[in-house]
């Protein structure tokens, strides 16, 4: 696990006032706290307890991200929008969205006057990996607020740790209905979109490209986030009149896909629906194409290949197998409004390469949870999780957005994409084909049932 | 019927690299009796033969051009790759062929990791139990997966099929099917092929040569054949080498069909293990029959009809034949009797 400078700095610095007058004072000062406080100050400190409040001059944020596993390119990229985020919070750097974003209250000088230390940890895509690191950063490191993984499972598993112990957890990359509907928690925020959104928005494209009489073949990775895109798409494209063949589940990170493939061809379907994320989508699609798949006629008709959820990453992974392949994302850096520009220029000059969806999620979710925390004016989560509900906002590359109070979903513009068949650039790798606006991915959060739970805090 | 063929087609396919890695590892235990768990990172080594074969002559220069501009705004890098340049054409033939080409390079590479691997470290537990050899081959398994992962980072890198024989190949045609009715991925076909060519040039060494039958009598009786005088360490240590060069080959090929990464070899490892396990112990030909057997029925269980029958079948049929095969025969499906058997 990394620990930034910060909050080396920090441990140091309480560390060298550690003298035997001090620990008399402190000592002295303590008993009389545990006898006196109680009778006179008792609401006002009682109302401030909560875990890991910070004394220092440091605020410490927990980034758990998959490093290694099936999701680890995500993780990367992932980890870099962390670093930018706390570098603009801290006053380095060119801003990045801080000048855009229509909250003013980020001024560069961290949080509440606290510069940002952080600490990051590999979840290895997987969701007991996720918990412990999560807890260790709690427990041990005093985070503050835990964010980040690429999977939906390991979110998950995450956000109901933060639930117990009171801790704010803004969600990175998961895209499983799930996420803010059964299992959606208080203490959890998430500002991607998610499977059933992704239906509403590749639907209406996919029957403008493929006609109204196709026959679906899925192969969907077997967990909360495959489960739950697999019944937005069938949901999706058999109200275009789609027939839905028997769905395949498959393994995570099980590399060859080829005995999952082989069946496809002889199974009377024509487009074949990958619920795959990661290096999964990038191995199934690059092995669905070794087997000729868009090169054949079935039904009458040119077999097609959709991927639901895709990413730069994953079409930088599978070259020429993601040409003109539908999907689609939360964001993309070649959007032309100013945040996203500003965003992507950032991005590019630190690592020479533009961010993919899951830095501008992870990014935005950082400063969110900043930016909360200066208009509650207090760490105290309780205040933060009523000044993150209903918040409207704009400027973090998705047009304007709200953060639903009844399910802690971001409601804002998604996108169809298109694997791009001439790019004109190396990181030219997919083109928006459409924008699903705020209004028409919104739905009533009572189809997915779940509880938020209690908003009280914890103390360690 | 398609679907079946192209569900053997598949299973012989997925075989083909179980075999080859069970064939090295039931050789390191024949010859050398040791328990050999860093047969998986032979593998994985093998692949990365590929990789740093294809990083040597995709090597690029790097120059910023400040009349061009990157999308977000700096002064755009612009690679030139190296071989080309040098080279011309024929550099961007050995660009397209470097997967077949690394070859070359990982056939003195294995052996070499093979030799020093046995006389470094393994010579020295021949004599100790065989949960000691685990152990000690076990660690050297990860002190090499994180030797890789220092160097090549934690993520696939992803090795491309040359051109020509890149996309799908028409089976059915040539058996007298309809034409489209049976198509299989052109280089899951060669992998096929050549699992088939190397197993055959193994056995055909232990069989036909003088060296071949050295160790054959060595395998069946070590002590005798040291007492005729022949120094059957030394043959045994060129086994090792020989098994390190087979492991590695098969894994120089299959880098196209899954994109290597660090920890491949512990995920071939275990099923290696299973194949070595119901094929029996020491049987070389065990191991073989056992890899084609077990691809076939992995990939059979993967079939949606089987697994709407028995729900996860496809995870756990390798290991479920293992249990099987253990509680009625120990020995293995071709093990010689006494074999892992009281």
């Amino acid at each position: 696990m990394y620990r930034s400078p910060a909050l080396e700095e920090d441990e140091m610095t309480n560390l060298k006032g550690f003298s035997r007058r001090g620990v008399l004072k402190g000592g002295l000062a303590g008993i009389l706290a545990t006898g006196v406080s109680p009778l006179i100050f008792t609401k006002g400190a009682y109302a401030q307890e909560f875990c890991n409040a910070p004394t220092g001059d440091t605020a410490t944020l927990g980034f758990v991200m998959p490093l290694t596993g099936a999701y680890a390119d995500e993780g990367a990229d992932q980890q870099r929008a962390f670093l930018l985020a706390v570098e603009h919070l801290n006053g380095e750097g060119d801003g990045g969205m801080i000048p855009t974003f229509s909250s003013k209250t980020l001024k560069g000088n961290g949080i509440l006057g606290k510069k940002v230390a952080y600490v990051t940890g590999d979840d290895q895509t997987k969701p007991d990996a996720g918990r412990d690191t999560a807890r260790r950063m709690i427990e041990r490191d005093g985070a503050l607020m835990i964010s980040g993984a690429s999977s939906s499972g390991v979110a998950i598993a995450e956000q109901a740790l933060c639930q117990e112990k009171g801790i704010i957890y803004m969600a990175g990359l998961t895209h499983s209905n799930d996420t803010t509907g059964k299992d959606k928690k208080r203490y959890g925020f998430r500002h991607f979109f998610n499977a059933y959104q992704s239906g509403i928005a590749l639907g209406p494209i996919l029957g403008d490209a493929y006609g109204k009489d196709r026959v679906a073949y899925h192969l969907t990775a077997d967990y909360t986030w495959g489960w739950t895109q697999e019944e937005s798409m069938i949901k999706a494209t058999e109200a275009l009149g789609w027939k839905t063949l028997p769905p395949v589940r498959t393994p995570v990170n099980a590399g060859d896909f080829s005995q999952y493939l082989t069946p496809v061809l002889n199974s009377g379907a024509d487009v074949l629906i990958l619920n795959h994320y990661g290096f999964d989508g990038v191995n199934s699609i690059t092995q669905a194409m070794q087997f000729g798949m868009r090169d054949k006629q079935v039904n009458g008709k040119q077999f097609e290949i959709v991927l639901p959820l895709v990413s730069d990453l994953m079409a930088k992974g599978a070259g020429e197998a993601i040409k003109g392949v539908y999907g689609t994302a939360n964001w993309d850096w070649q959007l032309g409004d100013e945040a996203s520009k500003a965003f992507t220029k950032s991005f590019g000059a630190k690592y020479g390469q533009p961010p993919s969806q899951i830095a501008q999620t992870s990014y935005a979710q950082v400063l969110l949870y900043a930016d909360a925390v200066e208009r509650a004016g207090t760490f105290y989560p309780p205040e933060v999780i009523k000044a993150l509900e209903d918040y409207e906002f704009d400027g973090l590359g998705n047009g304007p957005t709200t953060y639903r109070g009844s399910d802690h979903q971001c409601f804002k513009e998604i996108y169809a994409v298109k694997g791009k068949e001439s790019p004109s650039n190396p990181f030219d790798l997919l083109e928006v084909v459409a924008t699903a606006s705020k209004e028409s991915v919104t739905y009533d959060p009572a189809i997915f049932g779940g509880e938020l739970g209690p908003d009280t805090a914890v103390a360690c | 019927m398609d679907a079946i063929l192209a569900q053997l087609l598949n299973g012989l396919d997925k075989g083909g690299a179980y075999a080859l890695i069970a064939l090295g590892l039931t050789l390191v235990f024949g010859t050398l009796g040791v328990v050999n768990f860093a047969h998986g990172a032979l593998f994985m080594l093998g692949a990365f033969c590929a990789v740093s074969f294809r990083q040597l002559i995709t090597m690029e220069t790097v120059t910023i051009d400040p009349e061009q501009l990157s999308p977000w705004g700096a002064p755009l890098e612009v690679r030139t790759p190296l071989a080309q340049t040098w080279f011309g054409d024929f550099g961007a033939v050995l660009v397209d062929y470097s997967v077949p080409l690394s070859i070359l390079l990982a056939i003195p590479v294995m052996l070499l990791i093979g030799i020093v691997m046995e006389r470094g470290i393994i010579q020295y537990f021949y004599k100790r139990p065989h949960a000691e050899q685990i152990l000690v081959t076990f660690g050297l398994a990860i002190v090499l997966q994180e030797v890789v992962k220092a160097i090549f980072g934690p993520n696939p890198i992803s090795q491309p099929i040359p051109g020509a024989v890149r996309g799908a190949f028409d089976v059915g045609a040539m058996i007298g099917l309809a034409p489209g009715a049976l198509t299989y991925p052109l280089w899951r076909l060669i992998y096929f092929l050549f699992s088939l060519g190397i197993i055959g040039a193994v056995f055909a060494f232990l069989r036909y040569t003088t060296f071949g039958m050295v160790v054959r009598a060595g395998m069946a009786d070590r002590e005798t054949v040291g007492l005729l005088g022949i120094n059957i360490d030394r043959r045994f240590t060129i086994m090792f080498g020989l098994a390190a060069v087979v492991a590695g080959l098969a894994g120089v090929m299959y880098t196209p069909l899954l994109p290597p990464n660090y920890h491949q070899g512990m995920d071939f490892l275990v099923l290696s293990f299973v194949v070595v396990v119901v094929g029996g112990m020491g049987s070389l030909v065990g191991a073989v029959a056992a890899g084609f057997l077990l691809g076939i029925l992995q990939s059979f269980a993967s079939m949606n009809e089987v697994k709407q029958v028995i729900p996860g079948i496809d995870q756990i049929i390798i290991y479920l034949v293992a249990v099987v095969i253990l509680l009625v025969r120990p020995r293995g499906l071709l093990g010689r009797r006494g074999m892992m058997e009281s």
